[in-house]
């Protein structure tokens, strides 16, 4: 029932080399992060669920391009990459899918709840939907207390089904708030079809009920999300209110580890692994000089050490403390204060 | 001094104190609130920190988790408890749980204040309490005052509390009147009271019961029973010393509870009473709670569905034996 949008008649020019090798290597390094941690579910060092988002790279890559670090991120169950591309250390995002003492979240997350609040990423929300009331809210503190941030709210096409899509829209839209909501839409809420979900299939239509500007972009073509996400930023930092951006992408990996993905063809799978935003990315590139042979295999060598060197950080570092178990239910007075 | 301007008073003297505070919820602005709590706050703050919201409880308890995230202290005000229900995956699955699944970085100084309770004869989807299923989770703190100093000291310790305070204001008492001393300031929220003392059997209330208990205690005395009333006023965490200390001296323990029996708070207090106090006592735990019905309309109906003072003062007797 799916179909595939086509490539676009033109291939876009390349910005700017630097700027476009930085791309590549933040999508690769989620690629190759990601290709890890599935062989470390199989051999139990990773336990739990485990939500990849290898195929959907370039959204979390070229949005992420677009925010400074004042700005903060909502993310999804399938954040690794967006907390990598944020700047969570490979290390600490390693260590926490390892359930770590040294993991970005203490360890007691998982991969589903990656936070670290000192880069302003706020999960790592496990609730479909979850997030998006968070997001308007840290937006409203922002605006209350003068910031000029943006929050990036990332979400999936099951959520726009929940509730609290639509009244986070109507918040946010109401009170003008500066959310830039990233729509990633790859077609299905697990293993239901978007078409077998919800009445209305185009999501512009249903943020244009809510007021909200917004548009639709190939996500399988890291340009176009950098550069939609720079405006968009732009625009809602400028105090337009909020966005929101339409990113139509494709999980290539099962929902979770534990999918026989009964719903969907190896046709459809294959036809979109072809537009793979790396590969296709990398061609680009090549075609127009900015890098050859030596260059990816430098590249991949960074990347692959950087993986490495976060696996062999999680497999020493320590698990915390059984006597620390109820640690973290309630505040824990600051060192100068009686109890 | 009405409960319900105590509750104002501690808003504008918590919004005051701190730009960060804002109060925000349904009618709370124009309106001035569906219980008038808020009356008169809208033109002396504005409507950046009275804040109108729409009918989204999901959103708008979301935001209050958000913008506590991002440096704010937020008052949420839920009109009532039954409507909290819509909210409830905020506050268990974000609020509450925030910080531990972030390894103690995500702090949220939330209050979320909701009315609750029955007697106005609202019925079944209007007259609900909910006191146990919030204490319930871990990371939330439960308050249930029940007095004046109560309502407006409990929500001005609670706007110093680093982690999310769910407050229950009962819908009976707002048009309660009282003194609220000179000097009122912040209450304890870690430690229930004694209301009476007494020798015979320890009640343990709190909220919207805790009149009508003591009611109770003023007719046991009538018929010699020295009862002891214990309002419990800080529903998670419970304090256990308290009203161990209390049983432990009477021997004798009935709680009121307004929930329904099954699963309600009276279950986990009645255990505790077992669990620290068992060879203390000379008889066994009773409790007097709601009839497990969805609350009926008529009003002879659901005054039959309630904790009422004779009924409390019958299930005492019972217990002491005289």
């Amino acid at each position: 029932m799916t179909t595939v949008p086509a490539t676009p008649a033109t291939t876009p020019a390349v910005p700017d080399a630097a700027h476009a090798r930085d791309l590549l290597r933040d999508m690769l390094r989620i690629r190759r992060f990601e290709e890890r941690c599935a062989e470390l579910y199989q051999a139990e060092k990773i336990r739990g669920f485990l939500h990849l988002y290898i195929g959907e790279e370039a959204v979390a890559t070229g949005v992420m391009r677009a925010l400074t670090p004042d700005d903060s991120v909502v993310a999804t169950y399938r954040e690794h990459g967006h907390a990598l591309v944020r700047g969570v250390p490979a290390r600490a995002i390693m260590a926490e899918m390892f359930g770590k003492a040294t993991g970005c979240s203490g360890g007691r997350g998982g991969s589903m709840h990656l936070f670290d609040t000192a880069r302003r990423f706020y999960g790592g929300n496990a609730i479909v939907g979850g997030g998006l009331p968070l997001a308007v809210g840290l937006a409203l503190a922002d605006r209350m207390l003068g910031r000029r941030s943006v929050t990036a709210c990332f979400f999936g096409d099951g959520a726009v089904a929940e509730g609290t899509f639509h009244e986070s829209l109507n918040l946010a839209s109401l009170w003008g708030l500066p959310v830039l909501f990233c729509c990633e839409n790859n077609l299905y809420a697990m293993g239901t079809a978007l078409v077998r979900a919800q009445a209305q299939v185009d999501f512009t239509t249903k943020a244009a009920g809510y007021r909200i500007a917004a548009h639709a972009v190939d996500g399988m073509d890291v340009d176009q999300v950098a550069a939609a996400s720079r405006d968009a930023v732009a625009t809602v930092r400028a105090g337009d209110g909020p966005m929101l951006l339409e990113f139509r992408t494709y999980r290539f990996r099962a929902h979770s580890m534990f999918d026989p993905e009964l719903y969907r063809t190896r046709e459809e799978v294959d036809a979109w692994k072809a537009r793979c935003p790396i590969t296709t990315y990398e061609a680009r590139l090549r075609a127009a000089g900015v890098i050859d042979d030596a260059a990816k295999a430098t590249l991949e060598a960074e990347v692959g050490r950087e993986v490495e060197d976060a696996v062999a950080f999680a497999e020493s570092s320590p698990w915390e403390s059984v006597d620390t178990l109820t640690r973290h239910v309630y505040s824990e007075p600051e060192p100068g204060h009686a109890t | 001094m009405t409960y319900r301007e105590a509750v104002r008073e501690a808003i504008r003297k918590a919004l005051r104190a701190d730009p960060r505070a804002f109060l925000m919820g349904e009618d709370v602005g124009r309106y001035g609130g569906c219980y008038a709590v808020s009356q008169g706050l809208l033109d002396e703050f504005g409507p950046e920190r009275i804040r109108d919201t729409p009918l989204s409880e999901a959103a708008f308890v979301g935001a209050g988790i958000g913008a506590a995230l991002g440096g704010m202290r937020p008052i949420v005000e839920v009109m009532t408890v039954n409507f909290s229900l819509l909210a409830l995956d905020q506050v268990v699955n974000n609020a509450a749980t925030l910080l531990h699944m972030s390894g103690g970085q995500c702090h949220v100084p939330l209050v979320i204040r909701m009315a609750t309770g029955a007697g106005r004869q609202v019925a079944a989807q209007h007259s609900h309490n909910f006191d146990g299923w919030y204490a319930h989770v871990p990371g939330l703190t439960v308050l249930a005052p029940a007095t004046i100093e109560d309502a407006h000291g409990m929500l001005l310790a609670a706007m110093h509390h680093p982690d999310p305070v769910i407050l229950f204001e009962h819908v009976l008492l707002y048009a309660s009147e009282g003194q609220l001393p000179d000097g009122a300031d912040a209450v304890s929220i870690t430690s229930a009271v004694v209301r009476r003392g007494g020798s015979d059997i320890t009640l343990i209330a709190w909220g919207g019961m805790l009149a009508r208990t003591l009611a109770a205690a003023d007719q046991l005395q009538a018929a010699g029973i020295s009862a002891e009333v214990v309002d419990v006023r800080v529903l998670r965490p419970l304090d256990d010393e308290t009203i161990t200390t209390s049983v432990r001296r009477t021997h004798r323990a009935l709680i009121v509870d307004e929930e329904w029996r099954s699963g309600s708070l009276s279950a986990e207090i009645a255990t505790r009473i077992a669990e620290h106090a068992f060879y203390d006592l000379d008889a066994p735990v009773g409790r007097v709670c709601s009839a497990e019905v969805p609350m009926p309309y008529p009003r002879h109906l659901e005054q039959a569905a309630l904790p009422q003072a004779d009924t409390i003062a019958a299930a005492a007797r019972a217990i002491v034996g005289r």
